[in-house]
């Protein structure tokens, strides 16, 4: 409420939103593929008893990798090392970038290759790596297209999802030396394709993410559909995966019913064209894969978040981006308002953990409470309690959420306070709500609130008197 | 109450009718209880109940919400169910006092009160099986559900089901039934333009069914539904459900 509580540090979703609103362009965009998304994962979990179960399954298996999450962290670093991939613990993204530059300039690498990875972008990873002189290029489609527009991802799964066919068409045009205007997404998908397919021969090294990683074998999963998370992860003689600390399963056996999940949720597809278990680097004696593995495991606030037990929820996250998809305030502002890697409702509780409520408290408010995105959720996230737990720490000075206490504002309190004292004594409220019945119509519409109201929508008339007023004349009981 | 949640058919109910509903629909409030009345069911309206505290609780305020959601327990102190003429107080109520009383010395007394809630269609369907029959002219209406009402209180066929018993209703389907119409409480204010897109988005759907009114069970959704309309001069009215089928079955 008003205007102490909008106030941000840098970033400022409702001025970002604004902008992305009058964009009717963007808005067909999202609202198109949006509800095709919506409309195709219905159809992947029309059963509701397999989802039911599915769900189920798949939400236990990440409750239990969180509840030993230490432990499993430990035992995956020591399967790892015994399969000959070199682990890297960084507790801050500078830490990450630090890591996989120090091993870049041990090879000399000059190209890398990228498949497609979320904490990659939290890391800010490409920038990082352009400012030491290394060409950092993105090798997923969606990535590829929104790094040539020198843009940010704006969903999690699908990161050029913002453009439309033609809009692609025209940014080929101007930066592929060799492209011909076409909107034939076949074609442009084939030009892309001859322009990375050469990278991916001279790259020096090649980075993932990584969708889980199996603590009893020491197994990093990544699951893609171009191939080019293949390429990233093989052709190249060094591989450099990153993660985020929460990603870690316990057992091989946990893996195929969070894969199914994810990749129904995600994109609808019972399961993905590639799924990648790479387990060590080249053996002797094997004719491909890189000679080196190294993962690096991000720590980056998660720790922190984990300490809590209701936050803690946050990291169970499997990255499918079905929240975003079924958000009716995603759909209609688009990925890029939020200014975060993570956008959408899993972006609103997630941002405001990692960087602190100070320059994110404002993206727990970017939300209706609809209860769409936990209703789709595949592992069951309280998104929506979290959302309104961060809110209470954006107000409230406390030590579990990092700049929690920075949005108070001692005029919002005492209107809380009042409302309180009002509405718990009855007869405070019976007072104070015949009054409004009495004089609330005769507020003028340039009052803030009722300005913002008005906006679009008539004026909300008070009734001339209370149903508590109605009920004693019709002598409706009252004990 | 059985074990399954059902109960059997009560003498007396409580009557929760909501801070909204109190100020801005209170006729939509007296509907309800006199829908609940001619089934032959003793109706308390307590005369100190006040607001849920959900306003406060969803704005980050809780140890607000809790003392106005404290302030309600004394005021239904019989073992009757609580109906309430709201899906999103309703959901309130029955699924996050549990949490915020939760370490409470009063919790125990709270989660009692809690789970005598219900939502005021999935009564009269569940509890009462009510049957209406239709007084009123033909019309074409169309459903607004909201997203507690589904979500938090798992209520999504009841309300359509007593809506299709009416003859010479005519009732059309949303295109996107289930999407939020951007209310949100405080969002609604903090966030005034996507709200309104959401809202402008909810009224095309409304339009595109032909529907001569709007009908939901939430005054929330109402207040923001139909103030679009009015706003944007839309031939549609936005109307409670109770409202609805006491003018279409009391004449």
């Amino acid at each position: 409420m008003g205007e102490t509580a909008l106030k941000t540090n840098g970033v400022n979703f409702a001025k970002a939103s604004s902008a992305a609103l009058q964009d009717q362009q963007l808005r067909g965009n999202f609202r198109r593929a949006m509800d095709g998304l919506m409309s195709k994962r219905a159809v992947q979990f029309a059963d509701t008893a397999e989802w039911n179960g599915v769900r189920a399954l798949g939400t236990s298996v990440r409750l239990r990798a969180l509840s030993k999450l230490p432990e499993l962290l430990e035992k995956l670093e020591a399967n790892c090392t015994r399969n000959g991939i070199q682990v890297h613990w960084a507790s801050t993204t500078d830490e990450a970038n630090a890591i996989v530059l120090s091993i870049m300039q041990r090879v000399n690498a000059k190209l890398v290759v990228k498949g497609k990875s979320m904490v990659s972008e939290e890391m800010h990873l490409n920038a990082f790596l352009e400012k030491h002189g290394i060409e950092s290029l993105e090798s997923d489609l969606g990535e590829y297209i929104v790094q040539l527009d020198e843009a940010m991802p704006s969903h999690i799964i699908m990161p050029a999802i913002h453009m439309n066919t033609k809009q692609i068409a025209h940014l080929f045009k101007q930066k592929i030396k060799e492209a011909e205007y076409t909107e034939d997404v076949a074609q442009l998908t084939d030009l892309a394709r001859r322009v990375l397919r050469k990278k991916f021969a001279t790259a020096d090294v090649g980075i993932s993410g990584v969708n889980m990683a199996v603590a009893e074998t020491g197994t990093l999963c990544l699951v893609e559909n171009e191939g080019n998370g293949r390429m990233s992860t093989t052709v190249p003689p060094v591989h450099i995966a990153v993660m985020g600390l929460e990603k870690v399963v316990e057992k091989l056996e946990d893996v195929p019913p969070v894969i199914s999940l994810l990749t129904r949720s995600a994109t609808a597809q019972p399961i993905t064209t590639y799924v990648n278990m790479i387990s060590s680097p080249r053996k002797e004696g094997e004719k491909d894969g890189p000679n080196e593995i190294h993962l690096v495991i991000l720590d980056n606030g998660r720790s922190g978040i984990y300490a809590d037990e209701e936050l803690r929820n946050t990291l169970r996250c499997i990255r499918c981006g079905a929240c975003m998809n079924h958000c009716p305030v995603y759909t209609k502002v688009g990925g890029h308002a939020y200014q975060a890697p993570y956008p959408g409702p899993i972006g609103s509780i997630l941002m405001p953990q990692v960087e602190g409520l100070e320059k994110r408290g404002e993206l727990p408010h970017a939300c209706t409470m609809c209860n769409a995105c936990v209703e789709i959720c595949p592992v069951k996230i309280p998104i929506v309690e979290i959302m309104g737990r961060l809110r209470s720490e954006a107000v409230h000075p406390g030590d579990a959420v990092k700049g929690a206490g920075s949005h108070a504002s001692k005029a919002e309190a005492m209107v809380w306070k009042g409302w309180s004292m009002t509405y718990a004594s009855p007869l405070a409220y019976q007072f104070a709500t015949a009054l409004l019945a009495k004089l609330g119509n005769a507020a003028p519409t340039s009052l803030p609130l009722l300005k913002e109201w008005t906006n679009v929508r008539s004026k909300p008339r008070f009734a001339t008197r209370t149903l508590h007023a109605l009920a004693r004349e019709k002598g409706i009981p009252d004990v | 109450m059985t074990h399954d949640g059902t109960i059997s058919r009560p003498e007396s109910v409580y009557f929760f009718g909501t801070c909204l509903v109190d100020l801005f629909y209170p006729e939509a409030g007296m509907a309800g209880m006199e829908l609940l009345k001619a089934q032959g069911i003793r109706v308390v309206f307590p005369q100190g109940q006040s607001c849920c505290g959900q306003p406060a609780y969803n704005s980050g305020y809780r140890e607000e919400a809790l003392k106005v959601a404290r302030a309600q327990l004394d005021y239904f102190p019989g073992d009757w169910p609580i109906v309430v003429p709201s899906g999103s107080c309703a959901g309130m109520m029955k699924k996050h006092w549990p949490d915020l009383f939760k370490g409470e010395p009063d919790e125990a007394r709270a989660c009692q009160v809690a789970s005598r809630v219900w939502e005021l269609t999935q009564f009269l369907v569940q509890v009462l099986n009510v049957t209406f029959e239709d007084q009123g002219p033909p019309v074409k209406i169309t459903w607004h559900a909201s997203c507690h009402a589904q979500r938090e209180m798992g209520v999504t066929d009841e309300p359509k089901a007593l809506l299709r018993q009416l003859a010479n209703v005519e009732l059309v389907e949303l295109q996107r039934e289930k999407e939020c119409c951007g209310f949100g409480g405080t969002f609604a204010v903090r966030h005034p333009e996507i709200s309104a897109a959401m809202v402008g988005d909810k009224v095309a759907d409304i339009e595109n069914t032909g529907a001569k009114a709007v009908v939901s069970g939430d005054c929330g959704c109402l207040m923001n539904i139909s103030g679009a309309l009015e706003g944007g001069k839309k031939p549609v009215r936005g109307v409670h459900i109770a409202q609805f089928l006491k003018e279409r079955t009391h004449g």
